[in-house]
C-alpha cells in the first residue's frame, strides 16, 4: 500500500474554549506530545481516520488574538503566516466558545484576514461552535446558517463535552473546505489606524456580522452558581482557609497514597535486580544492568505515582476552574517576590517533587515570572530529601521534648522545610532584580465558570505528563546513572583485583555498591552474617579505591571547611543522581550489613571518631552543616534535566546548579563554624 | 461613583457590585490586550469580586468574568451607566 498523504488539521481557539476536550474527542488515545521546533511550547498531535482519509490533528496554544504577546501565541502566528512551515496546516479548525461568540470570533476573524494578507485565501477554515449546550441552557439562539453565509466559511454547532455534532464536524474537515469569501477587515480599512483602533474596528465589524445571528432571552442559572461560589472561594477569610485545606489534602494524599505504589515499584525493581543478579552470568554486563540501568530506572519510575497523583489533582483544579481563583487570590502576595499568582501551585508542589512542579509552571505566561518560578522551586524541600533529613536528625538531635510537648527532632525537621520555603521566596525576590525582561507582567485572566471535571481530559493529561517525564527526563537520568555506576564500579589499575584477593573471595560482578538501592541484597540474605560483614568491608574498600572514591578524596579539601571528609564527599558525588542515594552510599561506606536498616547506619556513623579531636565525628555542627547542604544544594539530575527541557537552554540549569550550590556551601560553612 | 478630585473615574474606583460603562484607555500597550479580551468602549462592566488583599479584582464583562490587577483596572476610564436596568 502506498503511503497516503495525511491531512494536517490545526486546532486553534481561545483558552477555556473546550479545545482540549474536542481534541480528545477527535483523537482519543492516539496522542503524542512533542515540541514545536525551536520552542518550549508543547505540540500535541493526534491522529484519526475520517472516511478513507488519514487525518493528523495538532493543537496550537490557546490565544485570544494573533498579536503575539506571549511565547505561546507567537507559535500560532509563525505557523499560520508561513506557507512553507513544516506545520502549516491543510485545514484550520477554529473552536469558538459559542457562549462568548463575539470574543471568539475576534481571533477567527484575524485568521480569516491573515489568509488574505498572504496574497490570496490560503488557510481553509472550519469553525466549530462549541458549548452549544451551554448556549441552549442560557436561552440563547444562534443562527448558524446565517453566520456561515456571513463569514464565508463552514460553521458547525457542536458540544465537545456531550459529543454532539462531532460526526458532522469530521465530515466537514475532509470535504473540500470553504475558503473565506472576503476579509473581515480589508487592508484598505487598516491603513492609518493604530493597533488600538484596529481592535475596536474589528469588534465593530464582528458586531455587524453578528447582527441578527444572535438572540438572547435571559442569562441566569450557572452564572449565578459561579458567582455564589466565588463569593466564598475568593472571600477574605474563607478564600485562604479553603485553599490551605485543599493543599493540605493534596499533600497528605501525595505522601500517603503514593507511598504504596512507590513501594511496589521499588520492590519490583529489587526483585528484578535480585533475579538478574542471581540468574544472569556474572560479569560487567550484568553489573551494569543491575547497578547502573536498573537502579537508574527505579530512581525514575519510583516518582511516577507522585507525578501522576499531583497532576491528577492539578488537572481537577484546572478543569473545574478553581485554579484561576487560586491565582486570583495569591497574585498580590506573589507579585512582591517577582512571581505571579500562578506560581503558587509549582512552589507548593515542589514539596512532593520538583520535577512535576516545574512542569506545572507552564501555566505562567510571563517568561520572567515562569523562569523565576522554575529556578526557585527546587529550594522547596522535596520528598527525596526526607530520608536524608531523617538519618541526620536521628544522628545528631536528641529525641527530647521542648516545652513539654514539642519533639525536638520534629521541630528541626519542620525548620528545614521552612528554611527551604523562605530561601525560595528570598531568591525569587533577588532574581526579580537580576533577570532582565522586556515582557510586561500582566494579570489579565479569564475566570472561567465552574464546571464539573471531565475525567477523560484528566486521565489523558496524566498519561501525557508521565510520558514526558519518563521519556524526556528519563533518557538523561539513565545516561548519568551509567556514568556514576562506571565511576563506582571501577578503579585505576588492578586495585579491585587486589582487594578481592585480600578478602579472599572469588571475583564477582558486584562492583558497584554505591548505587545499589537498599534491599538489593537478596543474594546476601541467604548467606551468613559473617559473609555479609566481609562483603560489606570489601565493598567499602572497593568504593574507596574506585574512581568515585578518588573523586571523594579529590574534593575533600574543598569540603573540609564544611566539616565533611572524603566519605561524605563520595556520598555528595553519588547523591548528585538523586538525594536519597546519600543514605545508601553512607550505608556502603560504613559497611552496614543491612542497608535497609537506617538504625545500623546511624549507629556506625555515631561511633565514628574524628582522629583530630578524639571526639565523635558527627557532631551537631557537622550534622547541621550536612542538613543545610541538602536543603540548598541542587543534587537532582531529574530536576536539572527537566529545567533544561522546560527552558530549552543549558544556561538555566547551570546557573541554578551554581547558585544553589553556592547557597549550600555558604550556609554549611557558616553553620559549621558557628556551632563548632 | 463619586470622586472628589478632578481625576477621571477608572475601573479601579468602582465599589463591589457597582456597574459602569467603559470609555477609554490610558495605557496604549495594555489597551490592545484588554480590547482583545472584550473590554470594548461602550461595554458595561460590573465589579463582582475583590481578592482578599484588595487586589486583583474580578469584573463581569461581555458575558464572562475577567480578573485583572488594580493597576491594570486603573488604566480603564469608565463613566456612569445612564440607562436604567
Amino acid at each position: 500500500m502506498e503511503k497516503e498523504k495525511k491531512i494536517k488539521v490545526a486546532l486553534i481557539g481561545n483558552p477555556n474554549c473546550g479545545k482540549s476536550t474536542l481534541f480528545n474527542v477527535l483523537t482519543g488515545l492516539k496522542q503524542n506530545t512533542a515540541n514545536f521546533p525551536g520552542a518550549t511550547v508543547d505540540k500535541k498531535t493526534g491522529s484519526a481516520r475520517i472516511q478513507n482519509n488519514a487525518v493528523e490533528f495538532f493543537d496550537l496554544p490557546g490565544a485570544y488574538s494573533l498579536n503575539p504577546k506571549s511565547m505561546d501565541e507567537r507559535i500560532a502566528v509563525q505557523i499560520l503566516e508561513d506557507k512553507n512551515h513544516a506545520d502549516f496546516p491543510d485545514v484550520t479548525l477554529f473552536i469558538a466558545d459559542a457562549s462568548n461568540l463575539k470574543r471568539s470570533l475576534f481571533l477567527a476573524s484575524q485568521i480569516i484576514d491573515l489568509s488574505y494578507k498572504l496574497g490570496h485565501p490560503e488557510i481553509p477554515l472550519v469553525i466549530a461552535l462549541n458549548m452549544m449546550d451551554i448556549v441552549e441552557k442560557r436561552g440563547m439562539e444562534i443562527d448558524v446558517a446565517l453566520l456561515t453565509q456571513r463569514l464565508g466559511v463552514p460553521v458547525l454547532p457542536i458540544s465537545a463535552r456531550k459529543k454532539e455534532g462531532i460526526e458532522e464536524l469530521k465530515q466537514a474537515l475532509v470535504s473540500p473546505v470553504g475558503i473565506p469569501s472576503q476579509p473581515i477587515l480589508s487592508e484598505a480599512m487598516k491603513t492609518g489606524r493604530s493597533e488600538e483602533q484596529l481592535t475596536i474596528d474589528r469588534y465593530q465589524r464582528i458586531t455587524e456580522l453578528l447582527k441578527g445571528c444572535l438572540k438572547f432571552r435571559d442569562r441566569k442559572d450557572e452564572e449565578v452558581f459561579s458567582s455564589r461560589t466565588d463569593k466564598i472561594l475568593t472571600h477574605k477569610v474563607w478564600g485562604y482557609a479553603i485553599f490551605l485545606l485543599i493543599l493540605f489534602l493534596i499533600f497528605e494524599s501525595i505522601f500517603v497514597i503514593a507511598a504504596y505504589p512507590m513501594q511496589w515499584i521499588e520492590r519490583l525493581f529489587i526483585f528484578f535486580s535480585g533475579w538478574s543478579a542471581g540468574h544472569l552470568p556474572k560479569g560487567e554486563a550484568t553489573d551494569l544492568l543491575v547497578n547502573g540501568i536498573f537502579s537508574g530506572l527505579s530512581g525514575i519510575a519510583v516518582f511516577i505515582p507522585q507525578i501522576a497523583l499531583l497532576f491528577f489533582f492539578i488537572a481537577i483544579l484546572e478543569d473545574t476552574g478553581y485554579m484561576a481563583r487560586v491565582s486570583f487570590i495569591m497574585d498580590r502576595i506573589m507579585r512582591r517576590f517577582g512571581l505571579n499568582g500562578r506560581s503558587v501551585i509549582p512552589l507548593l508542589s515542589g514539596v512532593a517533587c520538583a520535577v512535576p512542579a516545574i512542569m506545572s509552571a507552564r501555566t505562567i505566561s510571563n517568561w520572567k515570572e515562569r523562569l523565576i518560578t522554575i529556578l526557585v522551586t527546587p529550594l522547596m524541600s522535596c520528598s527525596a530529601r526526607l530520608p536524608v533529613y531523617t538519618l541526620l536528625i536521628a544522628l545528631v538531635i536528641p529525641s527530647k521534648k521542648i516545652l513539654g510537648f514539642f519533639n525536638m527532632q520534629g521541630a528541626v525537621l519542620m525548620a528545614l522545610y521552612l528554611i527551604g520555603f523562605f530561601s525560595a521566596i528570598a531568591s525569587a525576590f533577588v532574581m526579580k532584580y537580576m533577570i532582565q525582561s522586556t515582557e510586561r507582567s500582566y494579570f489579565v485572566m479569564e475566570l472561567p465558570s465552574y464546571r464539573t471535571p471531565r475525567w477523560k481530559n484528566i486521565g489523558l493529561a496524566i498519561i501525557d505528563r508521565v510520558k514526558v517525564f519518563l521519556f524526556d527526563a528519563g533518557k538523561i537520568i539513565i545516561a548519568i546513572s551509567i556514568i556514576l555506576w562506571a565511576l563506582a564500579a571501577h578503579g585505576p589499575g588492578n586495585s579491585f583485583v587486589e582487594i578481592e584477593k585480600k578478602y579472599n573471595l572469588p571475583a564477582t560482578g558486584s562492583g558497584s555498591p554505591v548505587l545499589r538501592h537498599s534491599g538489593a541484597e537478596t543474594e546476601q540474605g541467604r548467606n551468613g552474617a559473617a559473609q555479609n560483614e566481609i562483603h560489606g568491608k570489601m565493598a567499602a574498600a572497593k568504593l574507596e579505591a574506585s574512581y568515585a572514591g578518588i573523586i571523594g578524596r579529590f574534593i575533600e579539601p574543598a569540603i573540609k571547611p564544611l566539616g565533611f571528609d572524603w566519605k561524605v564527599g563520595i556520598a555528595l558525588v553519588t547523591s548528585f543522581a538523586a538525594r536519597e542515594v546519600f543514605v545508601g552510599t553512607m550505608a556502603t561506606i560504613y559497611s552496614a550489613s543491612d542497608q535497609a536498616n537506617t538504625l545500623s547506619i546511624r549507629e556506625k556513623m555515631a561511633a565514628e571518631i574524628n582522629p583530630d579531636t578524639g571526639q565523635p565525628k558527627y557532631t551537631v555542627a557537622v550534622g547541621f552543616s550536612l542538613m543545610l547542604f541538602y536543603v540548598f544544594a541542587m543534587q537532582c539530575m531529574s530536576t536539572l534535566a527537566v529545567v533544561y527541557r522546560e527552558t530549552k537552554k543549558l544556561k538555566w540549569p547551570i546557573i541554578q546548579f551554581i547558585f544553589m550550590g553556592t547557597l549550600a556551601y555558604l550556609a554549611s560553612f557558616s553553620v559549621y563554624h558557628i556551632l563548632r | 461613583m463619586k470622586k472628589e478630585t478632578g481625576q477621571p473615574y477608572t475601573l479601579a474606583d468602582l465599589k463591589l457590585g457597582e456597574k459602569a460603562v467603559i470609555d477609554s484607555f490610558t495605557d496604549k500597550e495594555l489597551a490592545v490586550k484588554l480590547l482583545e479580551m472584550g473590554c470594548l468602549p461602550g461595554e458595561i462592566v460590573e465589579l463582582k469580586h475583590i481578592a482578599p488583599l484588595g487586589d486583583p479584582i474580578a469584573v463581569f464583562i461581555s458575558g464572562y468574568l475577567l480578573g485583572l490587577r488594580k493597576s491594570e483596572a486603573a488604566s480603564i476610564i469608565v463613566r456612569e451607566v445612564k440607562e436604567v436596568y
